[in-house]
C-alpha cells in the first residue's frame, strides 16, 4: 500500500531538482498535467517524496491533497524509496498455500517494515509480488536477486543476517 | 435557443429553463429526489448515484442531479426498478459503515440514517467485518473516523471549492478509497485552517466537532468555579434550529434563560466585545489611514481567516489588525476587569464561549492571554455542544421565558450584533469611525452596500473628505481572490473585511447542521443574517461607540481606545505560521 509516509530522510540534490522544475515548466498550464509531471518526478527520484510533491502543487496549481490522490491511486507510483537490498516475497497461489503469509510476517518483522515500504534506515524493502514461477520450491522469496525456497519462517532471520552484516 | 424546456416527470407537464437538472424540475412538481453527494454549484459529481432516474429512451438509469433536462423528455422518479436501484446501493453504502448510530454524534440528524428509513432497509443483506472506529483526532477542533464515511466527498469539495486550502482528499482506490490529507499525514500536521466547514456538510458522524461540553459541565459542578459564558453575535439566530424552530428564528431570550438554568455564574453577550472591537479597530484604521499605514487594514474576528494569513499568506501578517477577536477580548476582560472589580481570583474565574466556530477552539490555545499563565478562555463550545447541553439538562427550550444578559458585561449595539454576518463587522466600522471622524452620526447608519451574501462585497465612502475604499468577503477562495488583487495591484483597498466562512459566523463550521437537501434549494446563511439585521433595525442603540457599557470600561478601567492599557489587554501579536 503506497498510503505509509516515507520514513528515510529526503535526499535529493539541486541537479534532480532543477530537472524536475524543466518538467512543471514544460507541462505548467495544460489539462492533465499532472500525469506526465509526476511520471518524470518519479523518474528522477526514484519515488515520488513529500518534496517533490510540494514543488509540483506550487508549479501546477494543484493541492498536495489532489496530486497524493492521483499518486495514491495508480500502483505505477512509489511514495517511497527502494532500499538498498530489495526482498520480494512471493504471494502466488501455490506460495501462498505452502504458507507464504507466515514468511512474509517473518520478513516484516526481521525487518520492521511493512510489504510495500522501506525500513527506517533504508537498508531494506519489501515488495509482496505475484507469482514469481518458481511454484516448485514454494514458499520462495527473492534478495537482490538470490532465490530461497522451501522456507519456513524460522530460516527468515538466518537469511536476513546476511544482509544485515555489509 | 428557446426559453424553456417542457417535459414530463411522473406525467405531469413541467416547463423549465434549459439547462436545469431533472433533480431541479422535479421540485417544481413536489417531489424531492433524494440524494448523497450532490452540492449545488459546490460538488455536482454525480457519484452517489442515489438520486437515479428513468428517462424515456436513455440506455441506463441517469443520475438526476447532473442530467440536463430536455425538450420532450419522459421522466419517472419513483418506479419500482429505480426504487430497486437505490436500495441497492443504499445497501451496499451501508455494508462498510459502521452503524452505531445510538451512540453516534449525529443520531437523529444523519442524511445516511434518514435514507435508510425512508427505503425501509431493515436488515442488511451484504454484512461486512465488524467496522473499527477509525479515529483521527490529532486537530484541535475535529474528530474524523473513517468508518462512518460514505465517501460523497462533500468534505474535500468544501474545502477545496469554498476555502481554497483542499488540505483533504480520496486517496488510494476501489475498496481501499478513503479521506486523506497527502501521505496520510495527521489533519493536525498539515495546513488545515480549522473552519469546520466540512463538518456541517458531511452527511453522517465521519466528521464532527471535538465536543468539550465535558469540561464544562466539571466546571459548573465545581464549587470553586465562578463560571461565565459569553455568547456570540450569531448564535441567537441558530440555535433555535436545534430545537425544531425555523431557521432565522431569533431565541436570544430563551438562550439567555436556558444559560442560566444550566447554571452559569454570568451569561454574558459577546456582542458587547464586539463593541469594543468596533472602539479598538476603528481607532487603528484611522490612524494607520492617517499615520501611513500598512493599509489594507483587515480585520482580525475570524481565527479561520488569520490561521489562512499565517499559512498561504503572510505578507499580509502585517495589514492584519492587531486586536484581539471579540471572543478573546472578553476573555481577558472577564479575568481582569470583571474579576478586579467582582473580588474573584483570575484562576477561579472560567470562561466559556458559545461560538459559531470550530476555529475558536484552535484560537484560545493561541497564547498572548491577558493573565500570564491563564488562558482568556477555557472552552470554546460550538452551537452544536450547546444544544446538547440544553437537551441533556433536560431543559425545555421552546417553552422558556425570555430573559436579559447579566447587566455586568450585558448591553450591547446593533453594530455588535451584526459582527454574526458577512459585511457586519464593516458596517459597525463604518457607523462609528464615520461618526467620530464628522462629529456627527452618518445620515442613515445602514450600509447595506456591504450586506447581503455575495462572496465579495466593495464600496467606498468619504471620511474627513478623503475616499475610503473597502471590500467585505466571506469564504476562504473569496478571500485568495481580494488578496491575489490587492497583490498584482488591481485593486485597492484601506480596509478589508475578511470572514473565513461563506456568509460570515452565521455560516461558520460550528452552527447547526443541516440536510444537504434542504441547503441545495434554501440560503440558510441569508435567512439567518436576515434575522441579525432585523433586530439591529429594532435596536434604539446602534453604535458601539454610544454603548454605556463601552464608555464605562475605558472610564473604569482601559482609558481611552488604542491607549497602553488597552493594547495590554485586548491586543495580540499574530504569531508567523508555515504552510506544511
Amino acid at each position: 500500500m503506497p498510503n505509509t509516509v516515507t520514513v528515510v530522510p529526503f535526499q535529493g540534490t539541486q541537479e534532480q531538482e532543477k530537472e524536475l522544475l524543466e518538467a512543471i515548466e514544460a507541462h505548467a498550464g495544460r489539462p492533465g498535467a499532472a500525469m506526465p509531471v509526476l511520471q518524470k518526478a518519479q523518474a528522477i527520484y526514484g519515488y515520488l517524496p513529500e518534496e517533490a510533491l510540494a514543488r509540483i502543487s506550487a508549479g501546477l496549481g494543484l493541492t498536495m491533497s489532489e496530486l497524493y490522490g492521483i499518486v495514491s491511486f495508480y500502483a505505477q507510483f512509489s511514495v517511497n524509496p527502494k532500499g538498498r537490498h530489495q526482498v520480494s516475497v512471493c504471494l502466488g497461489t501455490a506460495c501462498y498455500v505452502r504458507g507464504a503469509a507466515a514468511i512474509l510476517a517473518a520478513v516484516e518483522d526481521g525487518l520492521g517494515c511493512k510489504a510495500g515500504s522501506v525500513s527506517p534506515d533504508g537498508k531494506f524493502s519489501i515488495d509482496a509480488t505475484r507469482c514469481i514461477g518458481a511454484c516448485g520450491l514454494a514458499p520462495v522469496i527473492i534478495i537482490d536477486g538470490d532465490v530461497y525456497g522451501r522456507l519456513t519462517p524460522d530460516d527468515i532471520p538466518g537469511i536476513l543476517k546476511k544482509y544485515t552484516e555489509d | 435557443m428557446a426559453d424553456t424546456v417542457n417535459l414530463k416527470i411522473n406525467s405531469v407537464p413541467v416547463s423549465v429553463p434549459p439547462g436545469t437538472t431533472v433533480l431541479e424540475a422535479a421540485r417544481q412538481i413536489g417531489v424531492e429526489i433524494p440524494t448523497l453527494c450532490y452540492m449545488k454549484d459546490i460538488s455536482e459529481i454525480g457519484a452517489c448515484r442515489i438520486c437515479v432516474v428513468d428517462v424515456k429512451g436513455a440506455r441506463t438509469h441517469v443520475a438526476s442531479c447532473v442530467y440536463p433536462v430536455a425538450e420532450g423528455m419522459e421522466v419517472r422518479t419513483h418506479t419500482p426498478d429505480i426504487i430497486r436501484s437505490r436500495t441497492r446501493t443504499l445497501e451496499l453504502i451501508l455494508s462498510n459503515h459502521r452503524m452505531d448510530c445510538l451512540t453516534c454524534l449525529r443520531n437523529q440528524n444523519c442524511e445516511l440514517q434518514k435514507l435508510a428509513a425512508d427505503f425501509g432497509i431493515q436488515e442488511t443483506r451484504f454484512p461486512s467485518d465488524a467496522h473499527e472506529p477509525q479515529i483521527e483526532d490529532s486537530a484541535v477542533h475535529l474528530v474524523r473516523d473513517n468508518s462512518k464515511c460514505v465517501l460523497c466527498r462533500r468534505c474535500s469539495a468544501v474545502c477545496k471549492h469554498n476555502q481554497s486550502v483542499g488540505v483533504i482528499g480520496p486517496a488510494a482506490r476501489g475498496f481501499d478509497t478513503h479521506i486523506a490529507c497527502a501521505y496520510g499525514r495527521d489533519l493536525g500536521e498539515v495546513a488545515c485552517v480549522s473552519c469546520g466547514q466540512c463538518i456541517t456538510v458531511c452527511p453522517t458522524g465521519a466528521l464532527t466537532e471535538s465536543c468539550q461540553t465535558d469540561e464544562v459541565w466539571s466546571a459548573l459542578a465545581d464549587p470553586k468555579k465562578h463560571v461565565v459564558v459569553g455568547v456570540a453575535p450569531s448564535i441567537r439566530v441558530t440555535l433555535g434550529e436545534c430545537f425544531g424552530l425555523p431557521v432565522g428564528a431569533n431565541v436570544e431570550g430563551q438562550m439567555v434563560s436556558a444559560l442560566r438554568l444550566l447554571g452559569f455564574n454570568g451569561v454574558f453577550d459577546i456582542d458587547a466585545a464586539a463593541d469594543l472591537t468596533i472602539m479598538e479597530e476603528g481607532t487603528e484604521f484611522m490612524k494607520r489611514l492617517t499615520g501611513g499605514g500598512p493599509l489594507p487594514l483587515i480585520t482580525s474576528c475570524s481565527p479561520g481567516w488569520v490561521r489562512f494569513c499565517e499559512q498561504y499568506f503572510p505578507e499580509f501578517l502585517p495589514n492584519v489588525s492587531s486586536c484581539k477577536s471579540p471572543q478573546q477580548m472578553f476573555g481577558a476582560l472577564m479575568k481582569t476587569y470583571y474579576a478586579e472589580k467582582y473580588n474573584l481570583a483570575p484562576e477561579d474565574v472560567f470562561v466559556v464561549g458559545i461560538m459559531p466556530c470550530t476555529a475558536k477552539k484552535y484560537e484560545i490555545r493561541r497564547g498572548d492571554w491577558a493573565v500570564e499563565g491563564l488562558p482568556d478562555v477555557d472552552v470554546a463550545l460550538t452551537t452544536r455542544e450547546l444544544s446538547r447541553m440544553i437537551s441533556r439538562a433536560g431543559i425545555m427550550f421552546r417553552s422558556l421565558p425570555s430573559s436579559a444578559f447579566d447587566a455586568a458585561f450585558g448591553v450591547a449595539s446593533g453594530a455588535g450584533l451584526i459582527f454574526g454576518a458577512t459585511g457586519g463587522v464593516m458596517e459597525a466600522a463604518l457607523r462609528t469611525v464615520s461618526s467620530l471622524a464628522e462629529g456627527k452620526p452618518p445620515a442613515s447608519l445602514d450600509f447595506t452596500e456591504v450586506r447581503g451574501t455575495a462572496g465579495v462585497k466593495e464600496a467606498s465612502y468619504t471620511i474627513r473628505g478623503r475616499s475610503v475604499r473597502v471590500a467585505a468577503c466571506s469564504g476562504l477562495a473569496n478571500a485568495r481572490k481580494v488578496l491575489q488583487s490587492v497583490k498584482d495591484g488591481s485593486a485597492r483597498y484601506d480596509f478589508i473585511e475578511i470572514m473565513c466562512c461563506p456568509g460570515g459566523c452565521v455560516g461558520g463550521g460550528g452552527q447547526p447542521v443541516q440536510p444537504q437537501s434542504l441547503k441545495n434549494f434554501s440560503d440558510l446563511r441569508a435567512l439567518r443574517a436576515a434575522a441579525l439585521y432585523k433586530s439591529d433595525a429594532d435596536m434604539p442603540l446602534r453604535l458601539s461607540h454610544e454603548s454605556p457599557l463601552i464608555k464605562q470600561l475605558y472610564r473604569e478601567f482601559l482609558q481611552k481606545p488604542g491607549s497602553p492599557e488597552a493594547h495590554k489587554i485586548l491586543h495580540t501579536h499574530i504569531e508567523k505560521g508555515e504552510a506544511v
